[in-house]
């Protein structure tokens, strides 16, 4: 297969990305053992659920709640991994036509960061070419960094001892963290936290979570707080932009660097 | 509900939204109000499990390591610092205070 010089940077950019972000995989599988799940249900999830955030909210929420959290451990996961399906619709196209298969698997690949690095490229083929990269270097890379993780999660014992509890809390921090840069998406942030609060000691654990999507469909649904994006946004996260006003073919990803710094240009 | 359901419900559902947005038309990414209400779910799930990882202990609310650590997390973030290193820190900071006996 020849390769162009587009082809091959967005080939560099997807291996990069995918070490980068491969290496969260070794928190997750370390956290799921601590919050009670076996290695074999934390590689599940790795393998099939394939998104982190949803996957962090599920042990998250199992965490706290134990086996009978399931329902809001499921419904905040899923509502969680609704951006994924704006990313299909984006990278559609980029997939393309093909045989029955390449849609189903291009669907598990579909996540923040192939679809950041795809639609970061100029040309059709490096589009493609970035998108398979980057998700099959992630999903290799954070299956097996799960493993990993999984089995050292298990030479733990007592996880406050060794603070994996503000482990659990700072990796929220960090996925919510690029995804506040405007206003609204703040404003939103600083009260769903609020009322999640607020209802920890009245409702069962796993509830303040989901009842915080209530918080998103008021903001989303009257768009109050909104305001015109003054700048580009950059960062791995800005490429599905929190306002959908924005042109969504503006991604922030730059190629070249490393997505954690996500240089401003 | 045994975790294994939870975790195969939860992996299901995840593959099914990533197909079907594969599967219905593109012209929906023209309406502003089904990405911002998408994408603004996102922010406020996070921000909730950040709440709850931080402040929450079963059904009560207790103030411990853990909020330094997720402070310094959060201005870790903003100065770019790579997750995996922030997290290890978040971590370390919390058993420090621990072994100290500044905060349970």
């Amino acid at each position: 297969m020849a390769l162009s010089a587009a082809d091959k940077r967005a080939l560099r950019t997807g291996i990069s990305v995918g070490i980068a972000v491969a290496a969260y995989g070794v928190s997750f599988g370390a956290l799921s053992v601590a919050a009670g799940l076996d290695v074999w249900q934390t590689c599940f999830l790795s393998l099939v659920l394939f998104s982190g955030g949803s996957q962090f909210a599920v042990i998250g929420i199992i965490a706290s709640g134990g086996a009978s959290a399931g329902i809001p451990a499921i419904a905040s996961s899923t509502f969680l991994a609704l951006r994924n399906g704006i990313y299909s619709m984006r990278v559609a196209p980029i997939v393309g036509e093909g045989p029955w298969w390449r849609r189903l698997v291009a669907a598990q690949l579909t996540i923040d960061e192939s679809t950041a690095v795809a639609i970061a490229q100029d040309e059709k083929s490096a589009q493609k070419v970035g998108f398979w990269t980057t998700g099959i270097a992630i999903y290799i890379g954070w299956n097996l960094a799960t493993f990993a993780g999984a089995l050292l999660g298990n030479l733990v014992g007592d996880v406050n001892q060794f603070g994996l509890d503000a482990v659990a809390a700072a990796a929220f921090v960090g996925l919510l963290w690029p995804r506040l840069k405007q206003l609204q998406a703040a404003a939103v942030a600083m009260v769903a936290a609020v009322l999640a609060t607020l209802l920890i000691p009245f409702t069962p654990p796993g509830v303040p979570v989901l009842a915080a999507a209530v918080v998103a469909l008021v903001f989303g649904l009257t768009n109050w707080l909104h305001r015109e994006p003054v700048a580009q946004a950059d960062g791995l996260l800005e490429v599905q932009p929190d306002d959908a006003d924005e042109p969504l073919d503006t991604p922030g990803f730059h190629p070249g660097h490393n997505h954690e710094e996500g240089a401003t240009s | 509900m045994t975790l294994w359901l939870t975790v195969i419900i939860a992996s299901v559902l995840s593959f099914v939204v990533k197909y079907t947005g594969y599967l219905i038309p593109q012209s929906m990414l023209e309406k502003p109000t089904f990405t911002r209400v998408t994408n603004l779910l996102t922010v406020a799930m996070l921000a909730a499990l950040v709440a709850v990882q931080a402040l929450g202990s079963g059904q009560a609310i207790s103030v411990d390591a853990r909020i330094p650590a997720v402070i310094l997390a959060a201005i870790l973030f903003s100065f770019r610092v790579p997750f995996i290193v922030v997290v290890a820190v978040a971590g370390i900071v919390a058993v420090v205070l621990r072994n100290l006996g500044w905060m349970a």
